[in-house]
């Protein structure tokens, strides 16, 4: 399909849209042209070659418009929107960027420890008889020193797409703890960009749980700046004929950052995934110690995993491991458990659960662990059966 | 009638052929040592009897209390009273001894007809089995054998036996990597829980673990069948003049 063809029903939505303040205006004008210039992208884009969106370029006729209420967008927001998730990497970030209007914005003064996990929940409701889109925008200030939780929830029901870019901010020597859970309707098409700009010895750790969704492309892109600490971790689990794809982009741009990578996979069914984990590290990058896994459980005969490190070091003192595997259950832990009375499918579940459970271990607000151990001992409870 | 009896039973692995018609009855209360040189299919044995599918049974049969051991799956086969402590036990990472072992042992309850047990019951349970075996507690709240340590591991195993009181104990190579302490600890966990109504095949290639585990019969074991039985005395001669004495070499040396 043309890209005039593609982008002209958007064109329509972005003209429909309220007027904003002129800041917003001008980000909103200055993401669509890029969008229309380049329109979706298609499989012959390196970025996207095993993630086919045509089902969203295709559908854009079909989709319902929700009516948008007058932007709420805060003028000190200015100084951070769109200078994080950058509209030239990627036609998604444009488009959710062309159509700015509600954000989620959450602001951590500097010095301040915020005990209390902060919940920022999308959920998509149905907006008629046609799927509708929704393009979610969170922004993350967190001052220099400060401290924070921070839980984004993505779910839904029936057929709909979700266009969500997050950024977040980070100063000198401020934590975060981010999770991201998506659990969109099997129907969904979740696209996602997060980008995390983290100061200077600030210390980020992001997991990210993708459950849902037809097809869902996550990207998660950090810059680092000297002595931070990143880590960026994802578990994705899927069935049936779904796809998902996890790309990632860890930045080292200055000396003594340190990064840790942990993405854990389970297939079933016909369902595909991708992992693309990127790791640049600058010329002035010194010191840098990065370490990269994708480990992938493949349960079925049918599910495919592509999955890729791209390591591009131009600093000559540094550390960077990565690994990939991709295996089945084992059959002599499946041996070890049922030579002990239990059954074959409970063990081909238990050792589905402890294949994620490392990931839920780590995760450190204790309602959303069990919120996850809940929901992964349900899915593993059918893969068992 | 016999607990388990073992007619002409032929396996094999992949295209190797390893058991070539074993035959053995063990009676309800009885103790069998299998020993034999490497490569004469002790191991083997012992998870054939267990349902490792890795190996294929090509001939024979196997009767468990009168039923047909080869048809049941290796869970169906622990529910009914068989229990393989392996020569090298698996790690599991991500599973918790005591969710492992509860689980475990609540379905081998249910299988028997008992009620399941209550966490608080579970745990006075396993308590007494540790001091048994001289456990560090802290070993239940650890991943299944995931970094323990190979003394760790066996008493694990025979911790286990302890908690499922099997009717049947097949023991592959117990003692191995063991030192003579911890040895000592496991010989003392298994001799506790023979009794008359438990029978147990103790597969060893050293007759050191006999001494601690006094067997009532001694079978040998090579190329895949049984060329020698005898009491316990049959280990002793075993000790003084070796497998080579009996003509027998490990697989793969001139004969």
């Amino acid at each position: 399909m043309a890209v005039a063809e593609q982008t002209g029903v958007w064109l329509e939505y972005f003209t429909r849209q309220q007027p904003a303040a002129p800041w917003v205006q001008a980000l909103r004008e200055a993401a669509f042209q890029r969008f229309s210039e380049v329109g979706f992208p298609t499989t012959h884009d390196e970025e996207w070659r095993f993630t086919n969106v045509s089902r969203i370029a295709g559908q854009a006729s079909g989709f319902a418009y929700p009516a948008s209420p007058h932007s709420n967008i805060p003028e000190e927001a200015q100084q951070y929107l769109g200078n994080h998730a950058a509209i030239g990497r990627n036609p998604f970030v444009a488009l959710n960027t062309a159509f700015l209007n509600e954000v989620r914005f959450v602001r951590v003064p500097r010095g301040t420890v915020r005990e209390d996990p902060i919940e920022i929940s999308w959920e998509a409701e149905a907006a008629g008889s046609a799927p509708g889109v929704f393009h979610p925008r969170t922004l993350i200030v967190v001052g220099a020193e400060a401290q924070c939780t921070i839980v984004e929830t993505y779910s839904g029901s029936g057929a709909y797409f979700t266009n969500a870019v997050t950024e977040v901010v980070a100063g000198d020597g401020a934590v975060i703890d981010h999770y991201k859970v998506q659990r969109e309707s099997p129907e969904a098409f979740h696209i996602a960009t997060m980008h995390a700009t983290l100061g200077r010895s600030a210390n980020f750790s992001s997991l990210s749980v993708a459950l849902g969704g037809a097809l869902a492309r996550n990207d998660a892109n950090v810059t680092l700046s000297e002595g931070t600490d990143a880590t960026l971790n994802g578990l994705y689990i899927v069935n049936g004929r779904q796809h998902i794809d996890n790309h990632t982009e860890i930045d080292h741009a200055k000396p003594h950052g340190t990064s840790h990578e942990l993405y854990k996979g389970i297939l079933d069914g016909k369902a595909t995934a991708v992992f693309n984990g990127r790791i640049v590290v600058r010329k002035d990058a010194q010191k840098t110690d990065s370490k990269q896994t994708n480990k992938n459980l493949v349960l079925s005969d049918e599910a495919v995993i592509n999955t890729k490190p791209e390591l591009q070091i131009f600093a000559d003192d540094v550390r960077c491991t990565h690994g990939a595997t991709i295996g089945q259950l084992d059959a002599e832990a499946l041996f070890y458990l049922q030579s002990r009375g239990i059954g074959k499918n409970q063990a081909r579940s238990l050792l589905t659960y402890a294949f994620a459970q490392e990931l839920i271990d780590r995760v450190k607000v204790q309602s959303l662990k069990d919120r996850l151990e809940a929901v992964l001992f349900e899915k593993f409870h059918d893969y068992g059966g | 009638m016999a607990l388990l009896e073992i007619k002409g039973l032929e396996a094999k692995v992949g295209e190797r052929q390893i058991l070539n018609g074993i035959d053995l009855t063990v009676n309800a209360g009885e103790v069998h040592a299998i020993m034999g040189p490497n490569g004469s299919g002790k191991s083997t044995l012992a998870q054939v009897l267990a349902g490792r599918e890795l190996y294929q049974v090509t001939g024979g049969q196997v009767l468990y209390d009168g039923k047909d051991l080869l048809a049941m799956p290796p869970e169906d086969r622990a529910r009914e009273g068989i229990f393989l402590a392996f020569q090298y036990p698996v790690e599991i990472p991500g599973v918790s001894n005591m969710y492992f072992l509860k689980a475990a042992l609540n379905t081998v309850r249910k299988h028997r007809g008992l009620p399941e047990l209550d966490a608080m019951d579970f745990l006075n349970l396993v308590r007494e089995k540790m001091k048994l075996m001289e456990m560090e507690q802290t070993l239940l709240n650890r991943p299944v054998n995931t970094g323990f340590s190979g003394g760790e591991k066996k008493r694990n195993e025979i911790f286990q036996m302890a908690v499922l009181e099997p009717r049947l104990a097949i023991l592959d190579e117990t003692d191995s990597g063991l030192d003579i302490d911890a040895l000592r600890t496991v010989a003392g966990g298994v001799n506790a829980l023979r009794s008359p109504e438990r029978s147990m095949v103790v597969v060893t290639h050293y007759q050191r673990l006999l001494n601690y585990i006094v067997p009532d019969f001694v079978h040998v074991l090579s190329e895949g069948r049984i060329v020698k039985s005898g009491g316990k005395e049959l280990a002793l001669q075993l000790e003084e003049s070796g497998y080579a004495g009996l003509g027998i070499y490990d697989e793969g040396e001139a004969a």
